[in-house]
């Protein structure tokens, strides 16, 4: 139906960049994706004016689901001012002209690469991950024929033996980021890099968390209160990273850490990786 | 003192003008037109439009020019602006028997229906810098009237086939010399019988289908696709082609309209075509044949056309009952590589920050490094196997 969407031709381009056929394209693969928990929906993934690899992928789920109110955050490896991430935030403020902060809270759409925000995310807000390699089984199996018919089968011993291998040899498991999780008690998949520190999150998440491959051309979701759980072994449970220092700006002793090299003489000190909850925390101990 | 970075926002835009500066060069020398790298760098420009998938020579110079002439980012300058184009309708199928050919030959017999053409070539040059080019040309070439004009005015011909000034051409059949030998030579397949691929708009599944790794070889990084051909033919794939066709020159469009169904000719574009035949054996249902290798290329690109026929049969070893041994045989590793703008993409994003993955790893390699010290204080009794072995012994499956 024509009818469904209106053309924009008002501008040189679209409202965020892409045409309104593509944005449509996207959406219906977000929402297989959200009905198929963990499961990889291949999409048409078109160029962007990033380049692949740096965060198409979340480019394109984020253009596809930005309305004129929705108010957008993007982070870097935590932060909001590292250069890709200003990068992108100029980019959707000058193509859909729409409200950015960076303050978690204010947020109704969080762009993220290997981070999740540490203040916990509510029902009204989306995180959309950019994705370089969606499929977790691509560190035994390089094709993706055979990768797609042992998800169909559901058959994931390779992982375990993996698992397995490591903590016979090592005692642990020798993953720390891009930990693989089960969503929904079917589907393998990557929680992206992020650190394995900020996988618990994404357990029953009261946000919806979708994920954007541009490369791959593979879109995966994990929807509100899903069951997320990293792979381990009863007798060996999963443990996330855990840092002996605090923040030396905010003192947060519950996030995850930066480390910050002094000199070269081996002084160095440890700072939130999420800027903006290392100054909320600092601005409301200044005002108290 | 410890300070959280800020100002990337303002470094950005320092970067950029920078990059605007270094882009002018030396302001004392005159600025370079777009119309003259159109003119004057025409293969730079080929090679823009046939990776970057878009047929506009004004818009592949400016990307050179924007580009600072780093061709792999002008292609990608170009297809990130394809993307945005409305996608309103698909031409006919192009005629390559109907090219208005600049350039034609075919290896395999010394006299083939419609003649050899020579035409513009380096082949036969011999690569000795031309000191007389470091002063500006003043050959007289006005006896080749006609030949290889200048891009705005060929395409301001609205009926390529009135020039004629290559009357032999006209002879051209699509399979003419022996491609036409029928008995020892594949079929072709039919022509837009059934709904064709469109790589960019639905992603390639595995295992391909040829039109799909058709489109894919066409936009494909010209040096990556020549690397894989070579090591086919130096053993790493069982491939011994013969050019059978290579030809160059100008195919009209034809769109059918939809409101009037009427076929129009909407203008002519410069195409490369090859056509390559290698000797088949290895299929017992079949008596030995010649199979067919097929390359087709945006502007005037021999090594990319002749690289993609040869590229396109070795990955028909599915269909033609053979062992996929070597990458260059194998449709997952050609095609999930061979696109410069996601390859350029993903190695280069090495350059963005990972603070947080190598803190990640740091504390795995401490604790490794606690383990191993521990290990190596009180030894085991029996040795562990190595990485390596584990790797093995799971095999690829």
């Amino acid at each position: 139906m024509e009818t469904d969407f209106t053309f924009d031709d008002s501008g040189v381009y679209s409202f965020a960049y892409l045409d309104e056929m593509t944005k449509r394209m996207i959406r219906r693969a977000i929402l297989k994706a959200v009905a198929v928990p963990g499961y990889q929906v291949p999409f048409g993934s078109r160029e962007m004016p990033l380049p692949p690899g740096w965060g198409t992928g979340g480019l394109q789920v984020t253009a596809s689901i930005l309305g004129r109110d929705d108010v957008l955050k993007v982070i870097d490896q935590g932060a909001d001012d590292t250069t890709n991430a200003v990068s992108i935030r100029r980019f959707f403020a000058h193509v859909a002209d729409v409200a950015t902060t960076e303050r978690t809270g204010d947020a109704t759409v969080i762009q993220t690469r290997h981070r999740i925000p540490e203040r916990p995310l509510t029902e009204d807000q989306i995180i959309v991950f950019q994705v370089p390699q969606p499929e977790a089984l691509r560190r035994f199996i390089p094709h993706e024929a055979v990768a797609r018919k042992l998800h169909a089968f559901g058959r994931y011993g390779i992982m375990y033996v993996r698992l397995y291998e490591d903590i016979s040899r090592l005692g642990h498991v020798a993953m720390s980021a891009d930990y693989p999780v089960m969503v929904n008690g079917r589907y393998l998949a990557s929680p992206s890099p992020i650190p394995k520190f900020d996988n618990p999150k994404l357990h029953r998440s009261r946000a919806l968390a979708l994920f954007g491959a541009g490369r791959e051309r593979r879109i995966h979701a994990i929807p509100p209160f899903t069951d997320v759980k990293s792979l381990d072994f009863a007798d060996h449970p999963f443990t996330v990273q855990h840092f002996e220092a605090c923040c030396s700006l905010c003192g947060a002793q519950d996030s995850y850490l930066d480390e910050i090299l002094l000199d070269d003489r081996g002084t160095r000190a440890f700072v939130c990786s999420d800027t903006a909850y290392c100054a909320e925390r600092r601005d409301e101990r200044t005002a108290s | 003192m410890i300070t959280s970075i800020k100002g990337g926002e303002a470094a950005i835009a320092a970067s950029h003008r920078l990059l605007a500066k270094r882009r002018r060069g030396n302001p004392a020398i005159a600025d370079l037109g777009i119309d003259q790298i159109r003119e004057q760098l025409s293969l730079a420009v080929d090679r823009v439009m046939s990776e970057g998938s878009l047929y506009d020579p004004d818009l592949a110079a400016l990307a050179i020019k924007q580009s600072e002439g780093d061709l792999t980012e002008a292609v990608y300058l170009l297809r990130a602006f394809r993307t945005t184009l409305t996608r309103f309708a698909y031409a006919e199928p192009v005629d390559p028997a109907a090219m208005v050919v600049r350039r034609r030959i075919a290896t395999t017999h010394k006299d083939v229906p419609g003649g050899q053409l020579l035409g513009p070539t380096y082949d036969y040059t011999q690569r000795i810098l031309d000191i007389a080019l470091l002063r500006a040309s003043s050959d007289d070439l006005s006896d080749l009237a006609g030949e290889g004009e200048s891009r705005c005015e060929r395409e301001a011909e609205d009926d390529a086939a009135e020039r004629g000034p290559h009357s032999a051409a006209h002879a051209l059949t699509k399979d003419c010399g022996v491609l036409a030998l029928a008995d020892i030579v594949e079929d072709a397949r039919p022509d837009g019988q059934s709904k064709v691929a469109d790589i960019t708009r639905d992603p390639v599944e595995f295992p391909s289908t040829r039109d799909q790794r058709l489109q894919s070889l066409a936009r494909g990084d010209e040096g990556f696709l020549m690397g894989l051909c070579y090591s086919t033919m130096r053993g790493y794939g069982r491939n011994h082609p013969f050019v059978a066709e290579l030809r160059s020159g100008d195919v009209g469009i034809v769109l059918t309209i939809p409101e009037l169904n009427i076929p129009v000719g909407i203008g002519t574009i410069c195409l490369t075509e090859c056509q390559t035949v290698h000797l088949t054996t290895s299929d017992g249902a079949l008596p030995p044949r010649y199979t067919r290798g097929y390359g087709l290329v945006f502007g005037h690109s021999e090594r990319k056309a002749l690289s993609m026929a040869i590229l396109d049969r070795s990955l028909r070893s599915a269909e033609l009952d053979e062992t996929a041994t070597y990458p260059g045989q194998d449709d997952e590793f050609v095609l999930s590589h061979c696109d410069s703008v996601a390859a350029s993409g993903l190695v280069q994003h090495l350059k963005l920050p990972h603070y947080v993955d190598f803190q990640a790893e740091m504390q795995l390699l401490g604790q490794m490094r606690a383990d191993y010290a521990e290990r190596h204080a009180n030894p085991s009794p029996k040795p562990t196997p190595g990485p390596d072995m584990i790797t093995e012994a799971l095999g690829g499956d």
